[in-house]
């Protein structure tokens, strides 16, 4: 089996789609002739021609505006948004026509778009190129959002995505796209090859939305985390010397709340890691569901680490990313709760 | 916003103008001259399109060095555009404000290399005090609105400054720089037609670099001659060399012209061209190093001036002398952006709103 970075994974999901579909296409900024500024898109317009993968200008509004009319159409497209701060201008498209067609034509027209697009922290972007707003999505009802933490599952996740004939929004992880993060930020990347997730299959497959995955099996505390954060949680859980099960979300919306809520009654206890802003963030949803399911079953009160209520600084990025030392003190901590 | 509203019991001023006629032979700007500047102007314009080259190059070394992080983007190949622009405002009066490749402007807007440098660095001492990093920085006292890192955003804002000149009276013009690229978002549109309508005192600038990163202009743009993306608003445009700082000043008179007489928006289609990658980490496999080299041989604007600088007789010495001064000036920014200290911990939350969030 071929070894495959994320990046490459992404690649292959494309290129398997594009051949088995002709429905499929893929537009973006700069995806086409030079193949994405993280060169996701690298060869696929040399080998389907530009009808079929093309570049666009920068308006994104626009971008996903067509989209949707292509998806209502019967096409099924995949745009990219190059960075997921830049979907904004796009939210409107979003809420108000991608999630809400087929409630408002009363099942008649839906758009089955994916948008792709790289998010969060760990390359020093700043304000506009860290931020991780999947709560913005999971909010919007009609919407389905996705992020995947390797390159297996990139994989076959986003074949399920364009496969799914609702709107998905799936988020791709660029601190993980060239080695899995140990959560140090200032050691070398470690490449992919030698994870068995960089073990990609060449042809055809998909990993279902709506089912987590149990990336480390524990009896003591439950983990939660999805994209870069996975890899932190791993760190975390082993400098913190708990016997923590991690659980990688893998889907937001749908959520498997079956294998959280079968964990922590197990456990009794939970952390929830994301990197994106705590107040109102996903993890205040997560753990609003765990407390109404598992109430009972609790030893100590959930716990979430997350990124610092402010703006993403250009200064203080290391201390803002969420990082192994932070998650191994909030399981330790309610370990003692 | 920096300041506080002098007084909220003004009339607005918009909106008043009598809706033009829409007759086909319109009045439009006339044809820019080069600008005639003295002696002492030439060798401003060089020491400050010097400054900004040496400034870019220093950067980019501090990048390699690791001493700057995530994005950077040289101005490098576009001196003329901003020197040329910025030397006929005045300010403190009219306001500037523009995309995330903004050092140059900062420069041609006199503001200190050191606290620019300092904020690439992320350094307590930066203009933003490290928050906003290489395209977040401002300066109140110059009227420099920044630096946005959202393609496109500042042509929006740029109006509503326009509106704020107009509704105060204050005689100020806004210059509201965009890319080619930035040139195809919708709210540039939803701009122009209220700036129109309004009559607002805007330049809005586009700096025709013929790429947005790796798009080439004709792969973006239906209609590539910019000046012409007024039209329909009624905004003329005037098509700009803006490798030769002479005509980049030149144009600009005619703009101030235009809406100094009250006649509104005006756009300016600088041609132009960025000599380095579009930001530290481009491939660049978009165009061939024989382009570039090209550009640089014929059309540099920092060559292209020291001819009218020979032609006024300054001498080679002279100008040797003004390269020695400003390498210690970018030496000293970069000096002190490496040595200023870190922001402390506490400044993370702070001026997230007005109090402590
Ligand atoms: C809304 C938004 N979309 C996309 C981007 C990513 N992006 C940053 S710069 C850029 C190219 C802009 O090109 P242009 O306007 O020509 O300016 P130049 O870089 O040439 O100065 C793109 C696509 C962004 N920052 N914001
Ligand atoms: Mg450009």
């Amino acid at each position: 089996m071929p070894t495959m970075n994320m990046i490459q994974a992404i690649n292959s999901a494309l290129d398997v789609m594009l051949e088995r579909d002709p429905d499929v296409l893929l537009f973006g900024e700069d995806i086409g002739y030079f193949g994405g500024v993280f060169r996701v898109t690298d060869g696929l317009q040399a080998k389907y021609g530009k009808n079929r993968c093309f570049d666009t200008p920068i308006a994104e509004g626009g971008i996903i505006g067509a989209a949707i009319g292509m998806g209502a159409y019967g096409l099924r497209p995949v745009a990219e948004i190059q960075f997921v701060d830049y979907i904004l201008p796009a939210y409107d498209q979003l809420v108000s026509e991608a999630a809400r067609l087929r409630y408002r034509s009363g099942g008649e027209f839906w758009a089955p778009i994916t948008v792709r697009s790289p998010y969060g922290g760990g390359i020093f972007g700043g304000q506009t190129h860290s931020q991780s707003p999947e709560a913005l999505f999971a909010h919007v009802v009609g919407l389905k959002t996705v992020i995947p933490s390797n390159p297996y599952d990139a994989k076959g996740l986003l074949i399920s995505c364009i496969e799914d004939d609702d709107p998905v929004i799936f988020m791709e992880p660029k601190r993980i796209y060239n080695g899995p993060f140990n959560g140090k930020h200032d050691e070398a990347l470690k490449n992919w090859a030698g994870d068995p997730s960089a073990d990609v299959p060449e042809g055809h497959y998909t990993v279902p939305l709506g089912k987590a995955a149990i990336a480390r099996e524990g009896k003591d505390a439950t983990v939660l985390a999805y994209g870069t954060m996975v890899h932190v949680a791993k760190a975390g859980i082993e400098d913190s010397g708990v016997d923590a099960e991690l659980i990688d979300l893998r889907s937001i919306v749908p959520l498997d709340i079956e294998t959280i809520v079968a964990s922590v009654a197990k456990t009794g206890r939970c952390v929830i890691l994301h990197e994106a802003t705590r107040f109102a963030g996903f993890g205040g949803e997560l753990s609003a569901l765990i407390q109404e399911r598992c109430f009972w079953a609790l030893k100590a009160p959930i716990a979430r680490v997350a990124g610092w209520d402010t703006p993403y600084p250009h200064a203080f990025e290391l201390d803002y990313l969420p990082g192994p030392g932070r998650l191994a003190a909030a399981l330790v901590k309610v370990m003692e709760d | 916003m920096a300041k506080p509203a002098s007084s909220r019991s003004r009339k607005p001023a918009a909106g008043t103008a009598a809706p033009a006629p829409a007759d086909h032979n319109r009045e439009r700007p006339a044809d820019p001259k080069p600008y005639q500047a003295s002696k002492e102007e030439l060798l401003e314009f060089y020491k400050q399109m010097l400054l900004i080259r040496r400034f870019e190059e220093r950067a980019g070394q501090l990048y390699g060095l690791g001493l700057i992080g995530g994005f950077c983007h040289l101005y490098i190949g576009q001196e003329a555009v901003a020197v040329g622009i910025q030397s006929a405002l005045t300010p403190g009066k009219d306001s500037v404000i523009t995309g995330y490749r903004d050092h140059g402007h900062m420069l041609a807007y006199g503001i200190d290399p050191k606290v620019i440098m300092a904020e690439l660095t992320g350094r307590e001492a930066g203009i933003s005090r490290g928050k906003g990093g290489s395209m977040h920085m401002f300066s109140v006292e110059h009227k420099f609105y920044g630096g946005h890192g959202i393609v496109g955003a500042q042509v929006s804002l740029g109006t509503g400054l326009a509106f704020g000149h107009k509704y105060s009276e204050d005689g100020g013009v806004c210059v509201a720089y965009f890319g080619d690229g930035a040139a195809n978002q919708g709210q540039v549109y939803e701009s122009f037609n209220m700036a129109a309508l309004w009559g607002l005192p805007i330049i809005y600038v586009i700096e025709n670099n013929q790429y947005a990163m790796g798009t080439s202009v004709h792969r973006s743009s239906s209609e590539d001659r910019f000046y012409l993306r007024g039209e329909s608003f009624r905004i003329p445009g005037i098509q700009v060399d803006g490798m030769d700082v002479l005509a980049c000043r030149g144009a600009t008179e005619e703009a101030l012209a235009w809406i100094h007489a009250g006649k509104g928006p005006i756009i300016l289609e600088m041609k132009t061209y960025r000599y380095r990658g579009h930001s530290m980490s481009d491939p660049a496999k978009y165009r061939s190093r024989d382009e570039v080299q090209t550009m640089r041989e014929t059309s540099d604007p920092i060559e292209g001036i020291k001819k009218a600088l020979a032609d006024a007789g300054i001498k080679e010495d002279e100008l040797k002398s003004i390269d020695a001064e400003i390498r210690k000036v970018v030496s000293e920014a970069a000096d002190f952006a490496e040595t200023s200290p870190e922001p402390v911990a506490g400044e993370l939350y702070t001026d997230v709103l007005v109090e402590q969030y």
